[in-house]
């Protein structure tokens, strides 16, 4: 069991108000990523649940009782954080093993435990070296061992991911996803990274300056977005957003259309621009266009390989249905 | 870097420095070798002619020999045991964040500062003082007897007070180390279950392993020489005559040169001895 609830929570250093009131409910064996920039809070905000920083006022509930002044270890919480924070003295069966040491667990108990765990982390063979001999990756995976031997109500991942160069970030991303499948246990990660908040979520918490600017699936995020903060965040390359005259046309303050909704042509279309870079993915090329007179640069998505070379004059069309409009204060209009 | 060239540019441009420090080793290294073979007595005939191994048989069967051995390992001991548990504690305290910290940390390092003779004086004539010492005062404030602490804890106060003067290097040193520990290791470890007794025993403690290993080392090599603080209080009196002591008094009080070099010799066996044994038991922190 692992339902998490926060009301009214606030958390302020000194004069400064990191968390303003929040409100949230994380269900029982959900996957939730807390994702926003740096700085929004929200490795704060893990924090507070773990207990690691006390709450300025307001309530956490874990499983329907009041956690808030319970100690960060009797909460049945387990955190994974971003530098791992392996013990360096200790060789992987140890580190694995201190969390039921701690507990005074039986040694066979314990031994039994640590064995599971390393089975299913891939660490059998590692089980009697140092962190300091082990890749980043491996280093990852004690941390999640030492996290699951615990058996707790809900995981807690600090960035755990932004240590790891990008094919093993990949590859962790599935291992991680793979075993909230597996354990079916409440996690809560917090990322900056918006493609992993999309590729892994069940839920997401977009986070700005501590506050949540929506709660949804990935993909009601990506579709109905509730202001321009969460249009502009989730989603890869950013939304375009146009503002003045174009907008008005819509009716709106702002209206903004993603790159891989805008059909292109070297011919015809409704916005007229200029080439700037191309970035070729082989599967995508995404091309940066210039002076349209209606933003910076717009950005659009082409599937497969197009010739558009540094200067070209190109058309581009939105996709009337999938235009977003934003009204003054940049909340979305229906 | 590596060519031919530059590498034995390198070693001519060391060589000063190399030979002047093996002379400042070596040539006094020899002149004890060379005396402590010799009779020599400088106010009662000077040099009598080489008597073998005479002086060490003399130094070694002097009845003031195993009791100043004694002294010195535990004064070395002593200082080595309240620097390293004080110096730890300090730390840790030093660590915690706190109003006017830059100051109280300059504060904490001053004794290391003060001259060996002075410190030493200091404690003798100010706190030690059985008439108008501190302590004496503070005794007699609770109605206790003051105590001639010179003469009657003699080797308390020698610890004490050489304590007192390594105490801030020991915690500088802990200080830094413990500034190095990752503040996530201990969250994670408070995560885990361990109380703050066992985040020290389990996190803290093997983290400083290594400075404190530093810490003994240096210690060690220091305190096996202390002379000023010995000399400026007991004299060598009431049971604190070290081998360093002992030494200076064949020579300088009884003139007798032999005698002190064949004693100097047996320091440096000591000294070897000692740094044997602590290596063994610490220095395998140094390697990992």
């Amino acid at each position: 069991m692992g339902r998490i609830q926060l009301k009214s929570v606030t958390k302020s250093f000194g004069d400064v108000q990191v968390i303003p009131p929040l409100d949230l409910t994380i269900e029982d064996g959900e996957f939730t990523v807390f994702v926003g920039p740096s700085g929004c809070g929200k490795s704060t905000l893990l924090r507070l649940i773990a207990g690691l920083e006390d709450i300025t006022s307001g309530q956490i509930e874990i499983d329907g009782a009041d956690a808030t002044e319970v100690p960060p270890a009797k909460r049945g919480l387990a955190m994974v954080f971003q530098s791992y924070a392996l013990y360096p003295h200790m060789s992987v069966r140890k580190n694995i093993a201190f969390p039921l040491r701690m507990a005074k667990l039986e040694q066979a108990e314990i031994d039994s435990r640590v064995e599971g765990a390393a089975q299913v982390l891939n660490l059998t063979d590692y089980l009697d070296r140092r962190p300091g001999q082990l890749s980043g990756g491996q280093r990852q995976r004690v941390a999640i061992g030492r996290a699951i031997v615990r058996e707790p109500a809900a995981f807690l991942f600090d960035e755990p991911l932004s240590n790891l160069d990008a094919a093993l970030r990949v590859g962790m991303r599935l291992e991680i996803s793979e075993l909230h499948k597996r354990l079916k246990t409440t996690m809560i990660y917090v990322t900056h990274d918006q493609v992993e908040a999309m590729t892994m979520a069940d839920k997401i918490v977009v986070l700005q300056a501590g506050v949540i600017e929506q709660v949804g699936s990935p993909l009601e995020l990506y579709h109905n977005p509730r202001n321009e903060f969460v249009a502009g965040f989730i989603g890869s390359p950013k939304m375009n957003f146009i503002k003045g005259d174009e907008a008005k046309k819509h009716g709106a303050t702002t209206v903004g259309i993603r790159p891989e909704h805008c059909d292109v042509s070297k011919s015809e279309g409704l916005w007229k621009g200029v080439v700037g870079v191309s970035e070729h993915l082989g599967s995508d090329t995404f091309i940066h266009v210039h002076e349209t007179g209606l933003a910076d640069m717009l950005t659009v998505r082409v599937t497969g390989d197009i010739s558009a070379n540094h200067g070209d004059t190109i058309f581009i069309s939105p996709q009337t249905d999938q235009l977003h409009r934003f009204d003054a204060q940049g909340l979305r209009m229906p | 870097m590596a060519t031919q060239h530059s590498r034995s540019a390198a070693r001519l441009m060391m060589a000063p420095a190399v030979i002047l420090l093996l002379g400042w080793m070596l040539v006094p290294l020899t002149m004890t070798l060379y005396f402590s073979f010799k009779k020599y007595l400088p106010l009662r005939g000077g040099d009598l002619g080489w008597v073998g191994f005479e002086n060490y048989v003399r130094f070694v069967s002097s009845s003031a020999f195993w009791p100043a051995v004694q002294a010195t390992l535990v004064i070395v001991g002593g200082v080595l045991l309240i620097t390293v548990v004080l110096g730890i504690l300090l730390a840790m305290l030093l660590d915690q964040p706190m109003w006017g910290q830059g100051v109280v940390r300059i504060l904490v390092i001053a004794p290391f500062f003060v001259m060996p003779t002075v410190s030493a004086l200091v404690w003798k004539n100010m706190f030690m003082d059985p008439v108008n010492g501190l302590l004496a005062h503070l005794w007699r404030f609770f109605g206790a007897e003051p105590i001639s602490w010179l003469s009657e804890a003699s080797m308390t106060s020698i610890i004490m007070i050489v304590s007192w003067q390594w105490l801030p290097f020991a915690t500088l040193i802990l200080l830094t180390a413990i500034q190095s520990l990752d503040s996530e290791q201990l969250e994670a470890a408070e995560m885990d279950g361990a109380s703050p007794l066992n985040r020290f025993w389990h996190i803290i403690l093997p983290h400083l392993s290594r400075a404190i290993t530093i810490v003994i080392l240096i210690q060690t090599i220091f305190l096996l020489s202390i002379f000023a603080e010995i000399f400026v209080t007991t004299g060598g009196a009431f049971g604190t005559r070290t081998l360093t002591y002992l030494i200076f008094q064949r020579v300088l009080e009884s003139q007798n040169v032999g005698l002190g070099s064949a004693g100097g010799v047996y320091a440096i066996i000591l000294a070897n001895i000692v740094a044997i044994f602590l290596m063994r038991i610490v220095g395998k922190n140094l390697d990992a």
